[in-house]
């Protein structure tokens, strides 16, 4: 966000639709996203002219063509750098990079760990639905092991990234973690606008053609409650309706569920989510799903000095006290005057 | 020198060619600070009224190692009376460091030419790792020069004993004493280079004064060895100029300022966008050091975000600016697409080196005339524009930003590494001579209601920033509509804004082609474009002089050509193009004008001689 925003602005979410015509596929999980996004704007008080949407090339990246605001619809991978471009040049923009799991962290990998560690002053959503969508069903950098696609039809064989780990890795300062249709996505959205640098935003994004229900262990209504654990600073790692937490495996140094009984959770010795715990964010997102729950909910948010406001220092401090003066800058250095021409014809 | 600073009288013209000049290369491993005596040699030189051009030729490594022949770093200077365009074709003096520099460099001396060399370097471990199987100042070798070999080492060592250095560091002093001769050789004042020592070592007064003796201790050398040998001193009296306050100015130097002038003229903050690499790094240092005057620079995680947030910086109402050499420049083709096709301005510098892949970091070549004009997927004309010498790349800069925020439209600048590190007096220019070209944003709704891509009579789309109320729009690398700017796939429209943007860059407007040298018309036209312009020009004026019927040519807008151009050429019977590449500015004028262009190419990393232009040129005319 940008802090020179005037705090209220009135405004609607219809005022934030577009009179594009949306094109993604009907059941998509963007819709919800958008809608999310649109619900936030109002609740933050943003200005439309203000506000920069930023995107690079998917499914996802189409965002901006919807959101009545400026657009800038990219390529593939570097809305990063184009956004770093943007801010750098009118820091009082609020900028939204909207971008996927192939675009930010397979081709454009390289421009969201800078960025991070930059810590340019903008939000960072990543719609995550581990599959490549627009170029018909490709399996992504976040795609499971085992993922069968058009392009690895006996499974792929290779690794997945984890977004969240891979932006902590980075440097980042605000680490969260949403899902498509969820009722919290617009309270993630308004933390990582109320955070000061490069808040980055992980959504779970259900691809309805290419890859569905590919989160439904725990985003589907039956799961939810034992699968999904939403943080909140300051409150007990609490999940499946209060009956288990997560606790610290002292004698390991790990995180392990507990049981807690009848609302026990300080018997049960259940940790208490400090979003400024740098090493509890690490644990949080690195948790293998299935014996933990899935973390959600803002994991990690501490300030720290964002790259806008250092450079934009820097440049203010090494212009003090100096005139743009062309003419002198052209006139530096060893020079010579020639008075007249030495041999005359 | 290239500038119009002086024209050359018929009395000159007349004289034997090139009397009045002397060419000196320094020669030495790459951590002999030959550049630092070059540089300093050149500024003496400018500073007694002498025209120059210059040719550093390093290598790549950083610190090769000692003694090789793949370390040797040279440093070359044309000076003279008259007006110099190159960095003169065979060298009248030698100075030889060690064996390698001796062995790498010797081959271009002329005949009678004088080699001064350090025999305390010239020792066995040297001659082995120069591959000499003896020792040439002794063995007889050198005999078609003259040679003038002494201990620089011992004496450098013994002049600075006084002030308590080591001996590593000592020897260090060697190029100031060797620069002290040179200074005695042509008669040079020595003050200058007294002051700069004093205040580059102002936080060391004791190196500074090692220095300042090594140098008084060359230039005595060179008083009393006068009485015999072949040391002589010349005075080479001071070239004719227009008067004015004058500088030695590089390429890299001249481009930074220029792109200060050009936003100063646009009236809009510059932001730039770079990634280190050689030999365009020179211009992201310079203009880090201009905060001053608005400047965001910007050093980029890689060569695709760097040009990538000079788009953005665009898009928000700055003047993106990157800069890059050839394999760069590949790695942002595609965002100047999205540039074309965003119609957002952009000013893109290509100092360019041998290719291809890595290709030769250090040398020279203009070979990415074909990656400039046509290299990029899809129909994306876009303005390409080459500097002649390192002061015209001042201008080009300017014209540069001129087109981008004028037209809309990113904008490539070619310059390449002889132009980007040679150095030439540079008539300091009056900022107040150059007409200011503001950009205008447009800030409220027109007349008729707001379009994107709606177009002036320049076929320039309105340049919006965001944060102005009331014209939000969305813009990005899938086609537009005309118009609205909204995605459209649709096939007559595609058709139209493809001949939109054709369009626009065919009609930019440039000035008609002058010639340089010559008639409208004849026998020959040696047509070229950027750092061939001195070795061109030379040679034609000297097959003119021999009463040959040739013109010179020279391009500084490669795309699109200017209106005149086709017509001119077709006045002449025979057309030559001298080229640093296998032939790519002759294949584009045939395709453009059907003319029978014929090649003279060169991809040594070395630029050309004037005589191997000359000897073409009598080929062709013989």
């Amino acid at each position: 966000m940008n802090d020179m925003t005037p705090a209220v602005v009135k405004s609607t979410p219809k005022d934030w639709e577009t009179d594009q015509e949306v094109r993604w596929c009907p059941g998509c999980g963007d819709y919800a996203i958008l809608k999310a996004v649109q619900r936030t704007m109002p609740e933050i008080g943003a200005r439309p002219e203000n506000t920069v949407f930023v995107s690079g090339i998917g499914c996802s990246s189409r965002f901006p063509y919807y959101m009545e605001t400026y657009g800038f619809h990219t390529i593939h991978g570097r809305a990063p750098a184009v956004a770093t471009g943007v801010k750098l040049a009118n820091p009082e923009l609020d900028v939204w990079i909207i971008t996927g799991d192939g675009d930010a962290l397979s081709i454009g990998g390289n421009h969201t760990m800078h960025l991070l560690r930059r810590n340019l002053n903008c939000q960072v959503l990543l719609f995550n639905n581990e599959i490549y969508g627009l170029t018909k069903g490709q399996y992504s950098p976040t795609s499971r092991v085992g993922t069968r696609s058009p392009s690895t039809p006996f499974g792929s064989v290779d690794r997945p990234a984890q977004p969240c780990a891979f932006a902590l890795g980075s440097g980042a300062r605000f680490v969260a973690r949403g899902i498509d249709v969820h009722k919290n996505l617009p309270s993630v959205f308004k933390a990582a606008y109320a955070h000061q640098g490069a808040a980055f935003v992980e959504i779970f994004q259900n691809c309805i053609v290419y890859n569905d229900d590919v989160f439904a262990s725990f985003t589907e209504k039956a799961n939810a409650s034992g699968n999904q654990l939403w943080v909140e600073h300051g409150q007990p790692l609490l999940f499946a309706g209060g009956t288990k937490g997560l606790t610290m495996d002292i004698d390991r140094l790990v995180l392990k569920v507990v049981d807690v009984v009848d609302g026990d959770w300080q018997g049960a010795h259940v940790a208490v989510h400090d979003q400024t715990n740098r090493g509890l964010a690490h644990m949080l997102v690195e948790m293998p799903f299935g014996p933990f729950p899935m973390a959600l909910g803002v994991l990690y948010d501490d300030p720290a000095p964002t790259f806008d406001s250092a450079v934009i220092a820097q440049n203010k401090h090494a212009s003090e006290g100096k005139k743009p003066d062309l003419q002198k800058l052209l006139s530096q250095g060893q020079t010579w005057q020639v008075e007249k021409e030495p041999r005359p014809e | 020198m290239a500038t119009a600073v002086h024209e050359v009288t018929p009395t000159e013209a007349s004289a034997h060619p090139q009397a009045e000049s002397i060419v000196v290369r320094f020669a030495g491993d790459s951590g002999d600070g030959m550049q630092l005596t070059g540089g300093q040699f050149t500024l003496s030189t400018a500073l007694a009224g002498n025209d120059l051009s210059t040719f550093p030729d390093f290598p790549a490594e950083i610190r090769a190692p000692l003694g090789t022949l793949f370390g040797v770093s040279a440093f070359q200077i044309n000076f003279g009376s008259t007006s110099i365009e190159t960095a003169g074709d065979a060298l009248d003096v030698l100075v030889a460091m060690n064996p390698a520099a001796l062995k790498t460099n010797v081959n271009e001396l002329k005949a009678g030419g004088l080699i001064i060399a350090d025999t305390g370097e010239f020792t066995e471990r040297n001659l082995a790792k120069a591959k000499y199987e003896s020792n040439p100042i002794d063995d007889g070798s050198l005999a078609k020069w003259q040679v003038l070999a002494f201990d620089i080492s011992a004496l450098t060592v013994a002049a600075v004993k006084p002030f308590g250095l080591g001996n590593k560091e000592a020897l260090r002093c060697k190029n100031m004493w060797t620069l002290g001769l040179a200074l005695w050789m042509f008669d040079r004042d020595r003050q200058p280079l007294v002051d700069w020592l004093k205040a580059k070592f102002a936080k060391a007064p004791a190196l500074a004064e090692a220095n300042i003796a090594a140098l008084n201790a060359g230039h005595a050398y060179g008083e009393t060895a006068e009485i015999s040998g072949p040391l002589k001193q010349h005075h080479v009296p001071a070239a004719p100029a227009e008067p004015g306050l004058y500088r030695t100015v590089t390429g890299a130097e001249a481009i930074s300022m220029g792109l200060v002038a050009g936003a100063q003229l646009a009236n809009i903050p510059m932001f730039f966008g770079g990634y280190p690499i050689t030999p365009a790094s020179a211009i992201l240092h310079h203009l880090s050091r201009l905060k001053e005057f608005g400047i965001t620079t910007f050093q980029a995680e890689d060569e695709i975000a760097a040009i990538a947030s000079a788009i953005g910086a665009s898009y928000a109402g700055q003047l993106g600016v990157t800069s890059s050499s050839g394999p760069g420049i590949a790695l942002k083709g595609e965002a100047m697409g999205l540039a074309i096709m965003t119609e957002l301005p952009l000013v893109i510098i290509n100092s360019q080196r041998g290719g291809p892949s890595t290709g030769l970091p250090t040398k020279t070549e203009q070979s990415d005339l074909y990656q400039a004009v046509y290299g990029r997927n899809g129909d994306a004309p876009m303005p390409v524009i080459a500097a002649r010498s390192p002061s015209d790349a001042f201008e080009v800069a300017i014209e540069a930003v001129r087109i981008a925020t004028q037209y809309m439209t990113p904008v490539m600048v070619l310059t390449d590494g002889y132009i980007a590190n040679a150095a030439e007096p540079w008539k300091v220019p009056e900022v107040s001579d150059y007409a200011p070209f503001p950009v205008h944003y447009l800030d409220t709704v027109p007349e008729g209601g707001f379009q994107a891509y709606a177009r002036d009579e320049k076929l320039a789309r309105p340049w919006v920033k965001p944060g102005t109320p009331g014209l939000l729009h969305r813009i990005g690398g899938i086609e537009k509509q005309q118009g609205t700017g909204n995605i459209d796939y649709g096939p007559a429209n595609h058709q139209a804004m493809t001949d939109i943007r054709k369009a626009k860059v065919d009609g930019i407007n440039i000035p008609d082609q002058a010639i340089e040298l010559g008639d409208p018309g004849g026998k020959l036209v040696v047509v070229g474009w950027g750092s061939t312009f001195g070795p061109i020009h030379q040679a034609v004026r000297r097959a003119r002089r021999k009463g040959l019927d040739v013109s010179h040519i020279h391009l500084r807008h490669i795309w699109p050509m200017p209106g005149n151009l086709g017509a001119l050429l077709k006045g002449y019977e025979k057309i030559l193009v001298p080229e640093m590449n296998t032939g790519q500015l002759k294949t584009v004028l045939r395709d453009q004008y059907l003319v029978d262009a014929k090649p003279l190419n060169k991809v040594s990393g070395q630029p050309f001689r004037i005589a191997e232009i000359e000897a073409a040129i009598e080929g062709i005319l013989a």
